[in-house]
Parts: structure tokens; sequence; C-alpha cells
């Protein structure tokens, strides 16, 4: 089967002007990670020099992945069920577009605001943390592997979750359930950051690789399995 | 081509009346229909949508596909537009087979109006036609796109968003992008439902034109005048296929030809003056003095009735054909379906 970037391309460009115009959409993309480090940000401020010594033993910063695993449950999970809602889905299957092509358009433009965001409120935090913590907790916080951790599970992250909403997208028939659900599904995957974030799952070098290999695999699972459950007729007449 | 299915002759595939011409390619080659439809069922587990229903479409046509709400005329666009699977029966699109693998290849050659436009109301008229237009992967996109705004007078409109158009204005942004990727096989659900009468006749004036470029259509509507207007061809569906030919062949198979006549005053024995002529099969009253006689030929009736009825002492006011639209055709059709499901 082969793949029409063409297609992908319109799917993904319509769906991003579409975020930047539904300003509820944007908003609450942004509010669910700024909620989410004012917590984190007000114990660190309160830390004195003395914890230093615990936190370099810690990598309390991967606490953040669970941004990139939140965010995009939001969008993704409004995704199918939000146009079938609209009415826009049926003109969209009646073109030649494969539901392979569809899901992977909206996919990345549901990773690429994701990203964005979590990047930005990644980058955010660690400046405040830098200018406004004490500046033996601020070199024992911020470390050079949990920087490239967060650089390179941060899509990893938001694109197995995505493929999850989109799931859970392709069989709901309300947004608000789907987006429900969409965010409860994303709980493992931020519980699993949180338990590395506080050393219950030591982190490694090889910890790393096989997590980002199986992530791999689990978004491109993800990909053939969202693709085999979107079904044209269900989605079209509403049976089944 | 258009007028030759209405005046010339007609050639018989298989058990549908298909004009002959429509079934040439301009090299001379006999082509497939533009669409055949044969058997064609869709069940809903135990509901059925529609069934067994069985027609022949020639490239260049207009088809009115008429019946009530819930008759399954949405499903059988849909399921010819392979967005549902059939259950049983068979059917070739654009001469295609209708089957799983050949949904892509379908939908390149073909492309549909849903009934409710649904545009992404946000982006601009422009912005909803350029993603479609790659959708269909179409050359020239922009020149395409500037085209088929022509087309519905809409060029002037081209940055508005969708959402700040009126409902006729969204039916024919709809219509443009139906329009994109040149279609042979053109879906049309409902294309004027909510459209004031100058919005309508915009979509019949382009629904003509497009007939006259060739595209073949199929129309599904409620406006019988529209069908009746704009359709070589119609068919009555519900849920089972009622009848299928041309809107005058339909009302000679339900309606008995007649003539309708109106005197100055009651005639004494109309009895003694009707029944003696050949051309009147038989009469009826129509009112306090009009007479509606059955007849087999009009035009030669007319004269001998005339005839009859001044020797009779008679003073004619009107001596004029019945004619039956197509809503008698679909009435009469759709009421004795719901007679039989009462008894």
């Amino acid at each position: 089967m082969s793949i029409s970037t063409r297609r992908v391309r319109a799917i993904f460009r319509k769906e991003l002007r579409e975020y930047r115009r539904n300003r509820s959409l944007t908003v609450g993309m942004a509010i669910i990670p700024a909620i989410f480090c004012v917590q984190p940000l007000v114990n660190v401020f309160a830390l004195g020099s003395s914890a230093s010594g615990t936190l370099s033993h810690e990598h309390v910063l991967l606490y953040m992945l669970a941004i990139p695993a939140l965010v995009p449950s939001f969008v993704a999970a409004y995704s199918v069920v939000g146009e079938r809602q609209q009415g826009t889905l049926e003109p969209v299957l009646t073109t030649p577009i494969r539901r392979e092509e569809l899901l992977l358009g909206k996919a990345l433009a549901a990773l690429l605001p994701s990203v964005a965001v979590a990047y930005v409120v990644y980058g955010l935090f660690l400046a405040c943390v830098e200018l406004l913590a004490l500046p033996a907790v601020a070199s024992a916080l911020i470390r050079p592997p949990d920087l490239l951790a967060q650089l390179f599970f941060t899509p990893l992250l938001a694109g197995w979750s995505i493929w999850v909403a989109i799931l859970i997208s392709t069989r709901s028939n309300d947004v608000r359930v789907a987006q429900q659900l969409a965010s409860l599904a994303s709980l493992p995957t931020i519980a699993l950051t949180t338990l590395i974030a506080l050393n219950a799952i030591p982190p490694s070098l090889m910890t790393a690789l096989v997590a980002a290999a199986a992530l791999l695999l689990l978004n491109r699972l993800g990909w053939r399995l969202a693709s085999a459950t979107f079904d044209r007729e269900r989605l079209i007449a509403g049976t089944r | 081509m258009a007028t030759g299915l209405r005046s010339g002759s007609l050639t018989m595939r298989g058990d549908r009346f298909v004009s002959p011409e429509r079934l040439t390619a301009p090299d001379g080659q006999v082509r497939a229909p533009a669409l055949a439809v044969r058997g064609l069922t869709k069940r809903f587990g135990d509901r059925v949508a529609f069934e067994d229903v069985s027609f022949e479409i020639g490239y260049g046509e207009v088809f009115g596909f008429l019946g009530p709400n819930g008759a399954g005329k949405t499903t059988t666009v849909r399921t010819l537009g392979t967005l549902i699977a059939p259950s049983s029966g068979s059917a070739t699109v654009a001469g295609i087979p209708l089957t799983p693998e050949n949904g892509v290849e379908i939908r390149r050659k073909i492309a549909i109006m849903p009934e409710s436009p649904g545009l992404y109301l946000r982006l601009s008229v422009t912005e909803n036609l350029a993603c479609f237009a790659d959708l269909y992967e179409t050359p020239d996109p922009k020149d395409r796109i500037d085209r088929a705004l022509r087309a519905v007078n809409l060029a002037d409109r081209a940055r508005d968003a969708c959402g700040a158009l009126s409902k006729g204005l969204r039916q024919r942004v709809a219509l443009a992008r139906a329009l994109l990727s040149d279609p042979e096989v053109l879906f049309l659900d409902e294309p004027t439902s909510g459209l004031d009468p100058v919005a309508a006749r915009d979509v019949h004036e382009l629904i003509i034109a497009l007939r006259e470029s060739g595209v073949t259509i199929f129309l599904t509507t409620h406006r019988l005048e529209e069908a009746e207007r704009l359709c070589d061809r119609v068919a009555i569906l519900n849920t089972t296929l009622r009848r299928i030919g041309r809107p005058d062949e339909l009302r000679d198979q339900l309606f008995a030809r007649t003539l309708t006549i109106r005197t100055l005053a009651p005639i004494s024995s109309p009895d003694r003056v009707f029944a003696g002529l050949d051309a009147v099969d038989g009469w009826h009253p129509g009112g306090p003095a009009t007479y509606i006689l059955a007849v087999s030929e009009p035009a030669a009736a007319a004269p001998a009735v005339t005839r009859a009825l001044v020797a009779a002492g008679a003073d004619v006011l009107s001596i004029a054909e019945s004619h039956h639209t197509l809503e008698d055709v679909y009435l009469e059709l759709i009421d004795s379906d719901e007679e039989a499901s009462r008894r």
C-alpha cells in the first residue's frame, strides 16, 4: 500500500488551520501543562541548598514527560469523533483518501502543537528554576542526560498518546467521552514517567534505549491498530 | 446528448433501457455503463435499507432517484460511493467493480455531494477547496479551484470563512468541491434542499451544464418538479425499486390518457354521445358539466368528440388532454405502498 504524502499533507494543513482558529482547543492545550507546572515549581522554590544532594541522585525533571503524554490526548481524541459530529467526515471519506493517510495526517497535526507546547513549557520551567531557585538546587536539577531524555522522549510519548486517543476517537460516539477516556488512557504513561522521576525505576542508558525502541514500535502499532479499527460504515451510518 | 435520450430511440440492455449513444465511446467502441447495479441489497442487522435494486445508467445521463424519507436513497448513494459495503448484489461504478479493494480507484472517478454540505466553517472557501483538491491530487489545483468557484458563481466570496456564508452559499461551495476532481459520475444528494427558488434555479442550470459536458449525474431529490425538469430517467425507491423509466413513460404506465371536456350546461344523455365513439374507451363525470374521457390517442379522439358534442347540441367550452405530473406518479406509487403496508 502506497501512502500519498500530498493527501497526508492536506489533512495535516487543514487540521493545523482549524486548531489555530479554534480558541477553546488551543487554550485547552495550554492550560493543562501550565497547571501541571505550578506545584513542582512551588516545591522547587521552597527547597534549600541541603536538598541538592538528594536531587542529584534523582531525575525529578523527567516528571515533565507527563506533559507530552497528556496534552495531545485532548486534541487527538477530538479528531475523528469531532469531525463526525460536525458532519465534515463524510465528504472527506468520499475522496480517494485511505484511512491510513487520514489518520497519519491527523496524528501529525496533533503531534506538532503538542510537542511545541511540551518543549515551550519545559523551557519556561527550566528558565524559572535557573532564575528563581537556589543555584545549588538549579544545578542539581538541570542535568544534560535529563535534557536529552526530554528532547527525545517528548515526541515518542506524544505519538503514543495520540494513537491511543485516535483509537478511542474512532470508536467513540461523543467528543467529551472520547476526551475523558483518552485522558484516562494516558495515566499509565504518566505513572511510568513519575516512577522513573522518583527513582522507583532507575533510569539508565539501557532503560532509555529499550523504552525508545518500545515506543517507536508502539507508535507504528498504534497507527496500524487505529487504521484497522477505523470503520467507514460505522462512522458514516452510525451502525455496527 | 441529453436531448438524444428524450427524443431518440432507446436500446435494451438487460432489462433496462439505456440510450445507445451513452453506451458508445467517441471511438465507436461500446462502453460499459457509468453505473450498473444488479440485485444490490443493504441490511443493517434486521433492518433492510434497500433490497434487490437493479438499474443501469449511461454516460452523460441525469438519473433521478426518488423516494420518501427512509426509502434507502442516501444509503444507496453511500453504497455506490464505497462508504458502505453492500450486503449482497453487485455493481460497477464508472466501469469499476464495486469491491472493497477498488474503493480508492472508484472514489477517484466519482464525487459525492452529501445532503449536508459538511464544510470546515473556520476555514475560508478557498482553504476548504484547496484541502479537497489535494485529497483528489488534482493537477494545477489553483486553476481548478478558480474554475469550480466560477462555475457556482462564488469567485467573489473565495476568501470568506465558510461559517459566514448563508445555507445556499454553503451548498454552492459543496457543489464546487464536488466539481474539483472532474468526476465521471457525480452523486448529488438533495442538492437544492433548503435553497430559495433563485439558488435552486442556479443549481439546476449547473446540472444542465454538467450534463451537456458529459458528466453522469445521480440525483436524489424530494422535489419532483426538479426531477421532471432535469432527469432523463427516474427511479422510485421505497426500500425496493418501484418503478424506473422516463417520466413520461411512468405517466403512461400508471395513468390512462384522458380528455377533459367542459360544456356550458350538462349534457342530457352523455352515455349516448360518448358510447358510440370508437376513439373513446370510457368516460366518467368530472363535475356538473365536466366529463373525463379515457382515450388511447387524444389527438385522434378530440376532433371526433368535438363533432359528436356539436351534433348533440352541446356548447363546448373546452377540450383538453389531462396532464399527469411526476408527482402524480410518485404519489400513486407511494400511496399504494402505504395502503398495502396498512393492510
